[in-house]
């Protein structure tokens, strides 16, 4: 891993999904192998360019998840690389036992690729709001569960994932992120990012909400806390060594996650903390509570993501110590 | 049936596209195309064809509608609001948050919507469900789906096919949207449906084609339906992405647009004197 952490945290003037269809064709210009699917979702994705360049290799199997996911498998099986992509609920919960079954119990070659993660799927509303997309995934045995946080390591990971076997589930904003990283930085799956340091409080965050995080950690200063900040981008497998040596140093953790707080990273930090250094916890992210409709910024108050909202977790979770 | 006149729902689908366009202009984008291919669907259904009480939107009696393809939730809001099951005013809050008009449908949410939808193809489930289960208690009354073209691609719908046909799932009248678009394109560039009709009448339907954008047509394509008993009933209509609205009609990627403030304005205007020409009022 070699990382550069920028010091402006601005907002890219790119979006996520034209990084994704930039590499996608970088890729498949490079390795024939490399295939896209979609399901009639091409264009909210960005991936017309792709379409024009590699019509022949470009599937869009119309609204059809799940005879994608298992399209997507047979062409693994006969050395493809395949990228499926769909907004993240019809990637996961729509398609569930075909990506189970043809493609993680079959021991193929999948990606996928669910877009929209939790509040920011806005307009859309409570059926295109995964807050559990990332749960699932963590569920099938030996799957790769990812969270890219913003173009630079979208890029770097995509290349990684061209040439790494087995079942990937990257959940995607498709607008501009706060980017958070140099270009050109190189990540290891697995492994997660200390941002910031800190001593009194960790702060575990994941996608759009690590901006969030990064701002809760200046708010908790100003009240003489001082916060450590992770960017967890691997869910799956999580960073166990990380967690326990933030659960030693800074005494309490708190997870931030855009997602239900139950199956997803607070879960998996939280058992992760258990088995290896256990402290007090607190979690950030939707609270068993299904998605509604709404701009972000309401959204993000709704559900509780803010960087108050993590400040005063934070609190909590160092009066637990 | 409908004791109204072709004139009268022809004035009432004007009324439910002018609010429509209106909630959408007034949040400055959405699924314009979709809500626009079935106004006139929605003006038959709401203006005489269904039994309703909009004072008791969960009236067991009633006829009930599964909009499956539920991003045309906007324009199911007008023609509600217009019959009276909320005041029109809500119609402004499409999609704001902390709203009950969200952009796709929500039983939970709006008085009048019967079944959630938005995840494509699950409508065609929930809408036998509701048929059997209203046949298990002796009812005569009406369950009506609507599903998009393009949520044909679904298996689930393909499933629901077999299973009401076998079931001899009667007072069931689906409408196939065929405006003959999807989100990607047009529907025989993205995934050839072929013989629309002719799949569901292979599976045992009572299968009818019809003008989706006259009301007579649709009104008499429900009759014959209803007079079709044993078996589901299917009517596929014969319609245009974005019919009437004038930044959308005609547009290849008119399903979910942005709108400018002008466009948004001289849609409203068009759609104004389309009323007019019928001699309806524009404000309500
Ligand atoms: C299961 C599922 N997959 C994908 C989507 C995203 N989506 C919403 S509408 C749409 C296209 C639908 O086309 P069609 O049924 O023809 O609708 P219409 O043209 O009538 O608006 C897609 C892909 C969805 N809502 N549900």
């Amino acid at each position: 891993m070699n990382v550069k952490i920028r010091d402006d945290f601005k907002k890219d003037d790119r979006m996520m999904r034209s990084v994704y269809c930039d590499t996608l064709m970088e890729m498949a210009g490079k390795d024939g192998r490399v295939v896209a699917l979609d399901a009639d979702l091409m264009n909210s994705m960005g991936m017309m360019p792709f379409l024009e360049k590699f019509p022949e290799r470009t599937f869009n199997c119309g609204v059809q998840e799940a005879n994608m996911m298992g399209v997507a498998a047979g062409l693994s099986a006969t050395g493809k690389i395949p990228f499926a992509h769909t907004f993240g609920p019809f990637a996961t919960r729509r398609c569930f036992d075909q990506v189970f079954i043809s493609a993680a119990y079959a021991k193929l070659n999948v990606r996928i690729v669910g877009s929209d993660p939790g509040i920011t799927a806005a307009y859309n509303g409570g059926t295109h709001m995964p807050f559990e997309d990332m749960g699932l995934m963590r569920a099938i045995p030996g799957a790769t569960v990812i969270e890219p946080t913003d173009g630079a390591m979208l890029r770097d990971l995509l290349w990684q994932l061209k040439d790494l076997y087995g079942v990937f589930y990257l959940r995607l904003l498709r607008k501009e992120p706060v980017m958070i990283y140099e270009e050109g930085s190189r990540f290891e799956i697995g492994k997660g990012i200390v941002l910031q340091d800190g001593w009194d409080v960790t702060l575990i965050a994941s996608g759009v909400l690590t901006s969030e995080a990064l701002r809760a950690a200046g708010l908790l200063k100003g009240m003489g806390i001082s916060a450590r900040v992770v960017n967890m981008f691997t869910w799956k497998p999580v960073d166990r060594e990380l967690i326990g040596k933030c659960a030693r140093e800074t005494g309490c953790i708190v997870t931030v996650e855009n997602h239900n707080i139950m199956g997803g990273l607070g879960s998996a930090v939280a058992e992760a903390m258990a088995e290896t250094t256990p402290v007090p916890m607190e979690r950030i992210g939707s609270r068993d509570r299904f998605g509604e409709v709404g701009p972000v910024d309401y959204l993000i108050r709704a559900f509780h993501m803010t960087a108050e909202d993590i400040a005063a977790m934070a609190q909590k979770a160092v009066k637990r110590k | 049936m409908a004791k109204e006149s072709v004139k009268d729902m022809m004035r009432f689908a004007a009324r439910i596209r002018l609010e429509t366009i209106r909630e959408l202009a007034g949040l400055g984008f959405g699924h314009v195309g979709g809500a626009m291919s079935v106004v006139e669907l929605l003006a038959v259904l709401y203006g005489g064809v269904m039994r309703i009480d909009p004072a008791r939107p969960d009236w067991e009696e009633r006829d009930w509608l599964v909009c499956s393809k539920g991003h045309a939730g906007p324009a199911l809001y007008a023609a509600l609001a217009l019959k009276g099951y909320f005041p029109m005013e809500m119609l402004s809050t499409l999609n704001r948050g902390g709203t009950s008009l969200p952009s796709h449908c929500d039983r939970n949410r709006t008085p009048g919507v019967d079944m959630t939808t938005g995840s494509l193809g699950q409508g065609m489930s929930t809408a036998i469900g509701v048929a059997l289960g209203n046949r298990l208690d002796n009812r005569e009354n009406w369950t009506y789906l609507i599903l998009g073209d393009g949520e044909l691609d679904e298996g689930q719908v393909w499933e629901g096919a077999l299973f009401a046909s076998h079931f001899r799932v009667d007072h069931l009248i689906v409408f196939v949207d065929r405006n003959k678009q999807q989100l990607d394109g047009c529907t025989k560039d993205i995934m050839n449906l072929g013989d629309v009709a002719g799949k569901f009448k292979s599976f045992g339907w009572h299968t009818q084609e019809a003008d989706g954008h006259d009301p007579g047509a649709i009104r008499d394509a429900v009759q014959n339906a209803k007079e079709a008993a044993g078996r589901p009933s299917v009517i596929v209509l014969d319609t245009v992405k974005g019919k009437g609205c004038t930044f959308a009609e005609g547009v290849l990627y008119n399903h979910h647009m942005s709108i400018r403030e002008e466009e948004g304005r001289e849609a409203v205007r068009a759609a104004e004197a389309a009323l007019a020409a019928l001699g309806g009022k524009g404000s309500v």
